[in-house]
């Protein structure tokens, strides 16, 4: 059987099916690149198999408000601090996600394996993780709650590849990401990756997330923010 | 070809007659659970996008539940509290479980379950990755974000991708030092932590329909360590029997067609199961309990949405009772309806409460407590290099709390027998 996490779909429901009036969103799709981060760029942190949500915010830390923004910067301090130190920043390991004092993580993009995310449906998982900088993460795949938290939250963009990037790339490594074209370049390396495609989830992730998406199908009226 | 229970929730959820794995539809939600880790950020983003004095979308289908870090010294946790208690004065909510009050109950999953929240044919979904333990009522239920629980407070409804189903049957009768607990590790084992992610784990055949709704919660809460999105367990007579003392609202049963379609399906020979443990550091990590009896332990835990309901204490017992244990043992009943059941409930003449005593257990308040570690004044949660055998449902690094712990996930039978001798234990050895 496969384990294979299959990217997720996205069809608006047709009007007059299922409840509301959805259509799809009156955007297009350059219009709405406008609002998105076309090429991410920086440095990676590679991690392994089954990253879960206590390594990524152990659940002491829950206890911050995320609505604060000087008590928000909490869970930057925080992130990725339940990993073991053998597992942090691989393949070396030992290598600080976030440094001693700091609240933020030199750290752009993090590169997963499979699995990553999964355990708590904590939304504080990738909040601690956008809080601390990060823009994208890669992995070769999900859990599902983290995957839709970070879509409909509108985090940043968790892209799959079917490459074998975690093995290719090491801690520092600097990568480019070319979201139009669903390719990753490690510079360090020279080597280049696909991205599998976002599927119809894009709709939600160029909306900026549920919300936003929502008010554009007329779901919600847009007076109500 | 026919449709499975969790397509006929669905679908039914969505105004449709027919909906297909992958299809995405929006659904009515019927309950809406959150609790004091999550609340807060939900009603944060609640009123951000919905504006500072919206109203929920219907105030008898949210339900609060603070459960987590509810005994503690940490102003933040407190301060948590205090927002929960605050929007639930504002909403005029009916359903909210106050700490400190008579009317607290406990762990979620097993309160929404006795205060009569879970019904048959309902969906629900709750900010707790473990919701999907309500399917045991032959419901829909999983766990999403803050910002999916804020966006269905303000309109009711959510998008769901239709998971696919797997099915897991097992045919003729368990043994009787096997609990659902071994059941779950032994197929989260053959899966994988990954082996559901994004499907239905849905239970059937007679020896899971033998099981009470504790033992079936037991099963279907652990989905969530196999990547599951939902599980599920069509309503019986055991299921109506225990809805009908805690609630006269009116559901629907739904069940699988008999041509239904399913990703994939497995028969187990119930006779056949062993005890089974998850070692450190993932539930999928299985051994036979008898292979790891060279494993010491320093302390064994009995709690949690898991391992902490009646039926798991009635077993401990079991073992325990007339005995003393030779490690650390804490027992932590998941609600205070537990908590009562330990002190009317009798065992050769003694009270639950009084065998776990007098065996020389330490008993804590009905809550989260250390399954998931918390404030550092937790009770139970681990600070050093531990090795727990326990009921609960993970064990990550640093799940209990600190990092260099280990933890051995086990029944509440394993459990017991291990705190007896001081290594993990066949339950056998001691109930024979």
């Amino acid at each position: 059987m496969s384990h294979r996490l299959h990217p997720l779909p996205w069809r608006p429901v047709r009007p007059g099916t299922g409840i509301g009036q959805l259509r799809k969103p009156n955007i297009t799709f350059t219009d709405t690149l406008k609002n998105m981060k076309q090429i991410i760029e920086g440095k990676a942190y590679v991690l392994g198999n089954d990253i879960d949500t206590d390594q990524i915010i152990p659940a002491e830390h829950l206890v911050y408000s995320l609505s604060d923004p000087e008590e928000k910067k909490n869970y930057g301090k925080f992130a990725l601090s339940g990993v073991p130190a053998d597992g942090a920043g691989l393949p070396d390991g030992n290598n600080a996600f976030i440094n001693e004092g700091s609240f933020d993580s030199e750290f752009t993009i993090i590169v997963g394996g499979k699995n990553f995310g999964c355990g708590s449906s904590r939304e504080h998982a990738p909040a601690c993780l956008k809080i601390a900088g990060i823009q994208a993460v890669v992995a070769e795949s999900y859990a599902r709650i983290f995957y839709r938290n970070s879509v409909d939250g509108g985090f940043f963009i968790p892209f799959e590849t079917p490459d074998k990037l975690g093995e290719e790339t090491r801690t520092g490594d600097k990568l480019i990401i070319d979201v139009e074209k669903e390719n990753l370049i490690n510079e360090t390396t020279g080597k280049s990756y696909s991205l599998s495609s976002l599927g119809e989830v894009i709709e939600i992730i160029r909306a900026g997330n549920i919300f936003e998406y929502a008010r554009q199908s007329g779901l919600i009226p847009s007076s109500e923010a | 070809m026919g449709m499975t229970i969790t397509e006929k929730i669905l679908a039914a959820h969505a105004g449709k007659d027919k909906v297909q794995p992958s299809e995405n539809i929006w659904v009515d939600v019927d309950v809406l659970m959150t609790h004091d880790v999550c609340g807060p950020g939900t009603i944060g983003i609640f009123k951000e996008q919905f504006g500072k004095n919206a109203k929920v979308f219907d105030r008898e289908k949210v339900v609060i539940i603070p459960d987590h870090y509810i005994f503690t010294e940490d102003k933040h946790a407190n301060r948590n509290i205090d927002i929960l208690r605050e929007f639930v004065s504002e909403q005029d909510l009916p359903y909210y479980y106050d700490v400190g009050t008579e009317n607290y109950k406990g762990v979620c999953h097993l309160a929404l379950a006795q205060e009569g929240h879970n019904r048959p044919g309902e969906v629900l979904f709750g900010t707790d990755s473990h919701t999907c333990t309500s399917g045991a009522f032959g419901m829909f239920s999983t766990g999403i974000g803050n910002t999916d629980a804020a966006f269905i407070l303000g309109t009711g409804k959510l998008w769901v991708k239709v998971p696919e189903s797997m099915r897991f049957e097992f045919t003729g009768e368990f043994p009787d030092y096997i609990m659902a607990k071994d059941i779950i590790l032994q197929v989260i084992g053959d899966i994988g932590v990954d082996g559901a992610t994004y499907r239905t784990m849905e239970w059937t055949g007679e020896a899971i329909m033998d099981f009470s709704m504790e033992e079936r919660m037991t099963l279907c809460n652990m989905a969530i360590e196999g990547g599951g999105k939902n599980a599920i367990i069509e309503a019986d007579d055991v299921t109506f029997e225990y809805v009908k003392k805690r609630t006269d609202k009116p559901y629907t049963v739904y069940k699988s067609d008999p041509d239904a379609n399913y990703y994939f399906k497995k028969t187990y020979d119930a006779s056949t199961m062993e005890p089974v443990v998850a070692k450190p550091h993932s539930p999928d990590n299985k051994a036979l309990v008898k292979e790891c009896s060279d494993v010491k332990i320093n302390r064994s835990y009995i709690g949690s949405c898991t391992g902490g309901k009646y039926t798991d204490f009635l077993a401990a017992a079991k073992l325990l009772n007339g005995k003393k244990v030779a490690v650390d043992t804490f027992i932590v009943p998941a609600t205070t309806e537990v908590l009562k059941d330990l002190e009317r409930e009798t065992l050769e003449g003694k009270t639950l409460m009084e065998v776990f005593k007098d065996a020389g257990c330490e008993i804590g308040d009905a809550s989260c407590a250390a399954c998931l570690g918390g404030p550092k004044d937790t009770f139970g949660r681990t600070h050093g290099t531990e090795v727990v055998v326990s009921t609960t449902n993970r064990n990550f690094p640093g799940r209990m709390g600190s990092k260099q712990s280990e933890v051995y996930l086990a029944s509440p039978y394993t459990a017991a027998a291990s705190a007896l001798t001081g290594h993990i234990t066949d339950p056998r050895e001691i109930l024979n």
